[in-house]
């Protein structure tokens, strides 16, 4: 007998008596709240900074400020960033490792954790939002849900190949329990709000 | 070759009494951030609860679910595996990477590995793995194994990584700052991910209803490791599927919360496809975990999603260390999951807890860790693994207790010794009596009070 059906087998053998799945559909209830106050609240708890802008000239205006964008590699899925930032075409995603500053769109975020949906409906390559030095997300300001059940009932049945929730920059307390931001991705994470 | 016992490590560990000061208040720093962040979620106690139903229900259906993920994976283009114990688990993966040629793998964090001892495996056979979670490259370097799940270098102070650094990665001497090591790991492993064709990682959550797998970290190692390479190859015990996508939420709600006091977290990514043209590879592995769900008073433990918050809070395991439980899985989870794979090893373990039951408090998913350790201790003695004095000892007291006579001999017995020779008791062989004082002792005992007093 091959080991799959060797475990299955076992597994059948020993599982329990079939127990109940709850239903869940009770943890979608929540107070009413300010969901922008509240994520803006909980993310730059964990370590990123927010801005709430109301066009994407503003944000090129900040990142301006904020990097030497001439200087340096800027990468965005965006058109409206082409004054400061060219897409990436190329065919090996090593080529992305020197990418200072990396600007995407997202799908929504979750007002409970800082957190930012992406899946591949937005860019193909999966190291786009790990690979840079530096972090810019675009989040709608009506597309921040108050939990991860409102989260999870957004993406529903959604065909992607992979997507990540990602709240903050990469960041580590191994040493001592102190906390670094800029582990092994972005040091730093700008979340704008639009 | 018999193991040196929890109790005897511990006391090595508690040699340095301002490490074990430490190292206790910083676990316990930790815990308190749990409670902070688990306090700020109105429904904690109904996330706990739908948590803990639905990996019951997971458990009592889950040869359907592995079938089903099996079914849904392979329709996205997955190739899965399955090892029934450690030995096929390393084959597996050794095999993956001999048939491309590969001679060096990332690895980020896997619990299951550790357990399987794969990196002894591959590199007894030329393949050389680093370890990209920080902590985890840390005790790599120090040739330890992890000390906790989840802070792999938690008994390590940042002196003793800045020296590893400086012998192994060439920051400066005597330089302890975890900014300064922390960006040296991050320069060195950032090559590695650049250069490596083949990824390891281990596997947080698998999705039955999508055959999609969820990998959580916080600095992003995992991804870094699996996007840049040809091969993504994830190693997940049995246990670890759920049944729902949507079932996600309450477990994402959970673990890093329970883990860190964090709301979530950095990363939680899902992989449903292998990259274009990439191969993604999952291995499921029993290696014992069949064994326990046929066990009706340990099955439950298979519920563990891995967060830690028994060992931060445990305050055996806060002063005596991980390394303490010479097992993989440290702490009261630990104590209970390890003498299913092997009883004679790990027969001290269920005896390394006060009981006090702090463990199944926290627990995100409602195991009832300090009753199954309780109940371990049975099964123990019983098949014969408890110290001859000790099992002897209980007996004696058992014949004692159950008969009146001997009890009352007894108790006069010890009255007379302790109140003309308290030395038999109280001395520096008996560690019941080290940094305390002894009780008065009785004139009598309460039944011949009774019998004196009854008639007046």
């Amino acid at each position: 007998m091959n080991s799959r059906a060797c475990i299955l087998n076992a597994v059948k053998e020993n599982q329990p008596e079939l127990l109940a799945l709850p239903d869940i559909t009770h943890l979608l209830e929540v107070e009413n709240q300010d969901l922008v106050a509240e994520f803006t609240r909980v993310i730059e708890g964990i370590g990123a900074k927010v801005f709430q802008v109301n066009k994407y000239q503003e944000i090129i205006h900040h990142l301006k400020a904020d990097f030497e964008t001439e200087k340096v590699r800027v990468v965005s899925t965006l058109k409206e960033f082409d004054e400061i930032a060219k897409p990436f075409s190329g065919l090996d995603n090593h080529e992305l490792a020197d990418v200072e500053l990396m600007i995407l769109p997202t799908h929504f975020a979750v007002a409970e954790n800082g957190a930012s949906w992406v899946d591949d409906e937005l860019f193909k390559e999966r190291v786009l939002p790990f690979i840079p030095q530096h972090l810019v997300f675009i989040v709608e300001k009506e597309k921040i849900v108050p939990t991860m059940h409102h989260a999870y009932q957004l993406i529903g049945k959604k065909k992607y190949s992979y997507g990540t929730f990602i709240a903050g920059p990469s960041k580590t307390a191994d040493i001592e329990q102190s906390l670094v931001l800029g582990a092994h991705g972005p040091r730093s994470l700008r979340v704008f709000l639009v | 070759m018999k193991t040196i016992d929890h109790a005897a490590n511990s006391k090595v560990f508690n040699q340095d009494e301002d490490r074990v000061d430490w190292h206790d208040e910083t676990l316990w720093f930790i815990r308190q951030k749990r409670d902070k962040a688990s306090k700020q979620i109105p429904q904690w106690e109904a996330l706990r609860e739908a948590a803990s139903q639905i990996k019951n229900h997971t458990l009592s259906n889950l040869h359907n679910y592995l079938e089903e993920f099996e079914l849904n994976a392979k329709a996205n283009g997955i190739q899965i595996h399955w090892a029934k114990d450690a030995q096929e688990h390393n084959e597996i993966v050794y095999d993956l990477l001999a048939k491309q040629g590969i001679s060096k793998m990332v690895k980020s964090k896997s619990m299951l590995t550790e357990e399987c001892h794969l990196n002894h495996y591959l590199e007894d056979r030329g393949i050389e793995v680093i370890d990209s979670d920080l902590g985890e490259r840390i005790v790599q370097l120090a040739k330890e194994p992890p000390s906790h799940i989840v802070l792999p270098c938690i008994h390590k102070k940042k002196e003793e990584i800045g020296a590893l650094f400086h012998e192994h990665l060439g920051t400066p001497e005597g330089n302890a700052d975890p900014q300064v090591l922390t960006e040296a790991a991050r320069q060195h492993l950032r090559d590695v991910f650049l250069t490596r064709r083949a990824a390891l990682t281990g596997v947080n959550f698998a999705v039955a209803e999508t055959g999609e797998i969820v990998v959580c970290t916080n600095e992003g190692n995992a991804d870094l490791g699996v996007h840049l390479a040809d091969i993504h190859i994830a190693c997940m015990g049995i246990e670890k599927i759920i049944p729902k996508r949507g079932h996600l939420s309450v477990f994402l709600r959970l673990l890093a919360r329970s883990a860190t006091g964090q709301p979530v977290t950095t990363y939680s990514s899902h992989f449903a496809k292998p990259r274009k043209g990439k191969e993604l590879h999952i291995v499921l592995v029993d290696n014992g975990r069949t064994k326990q769900l046929g066990r009706p008073d340990f099955r439950n433990s298979l519920k563990c999603i891995r967060c830690s918050a028994c060992f931060n809070t445990c305050p055996v395991y806060r002063r005596s260390g991980g390394h303490s439980y010479h097992s993989v899985i440290a702490g009261p989870i630990g104590s209970i999951l390890s003498p299913n794979l092997d009883m004679a090893k790990h027969a001290d373990l269920p005896f390394a807890s006060t009981l006090c039951g702090s463990c199944s408090n926290v627990c995100p998913v409602k195991i009832d860790i300090h009753e199954q350790l309780y109940k371990w201790r049975q099964v123990l003695v019983k098949e014969g693994y408890v110290d001859a004095k000790k099992a002897l000892s209980m007996q004696l007291m058992a014949k004692t207790l159950a008969s009146p006579t001997l009890y009352h001999l007894a108790g006069k017995a010890a009255r007379t010794t302790l109140k003309y020779a308290p030395f038999i008791a109280q001395n520096r062989f008996n560690p019941w009596y080290h940094q305390r004082e002894m009780p008065a002792v009785p004139k009598s005992s309460f039944g011949e009070w009774y019998q004196k007093n009854r008639t007046k």
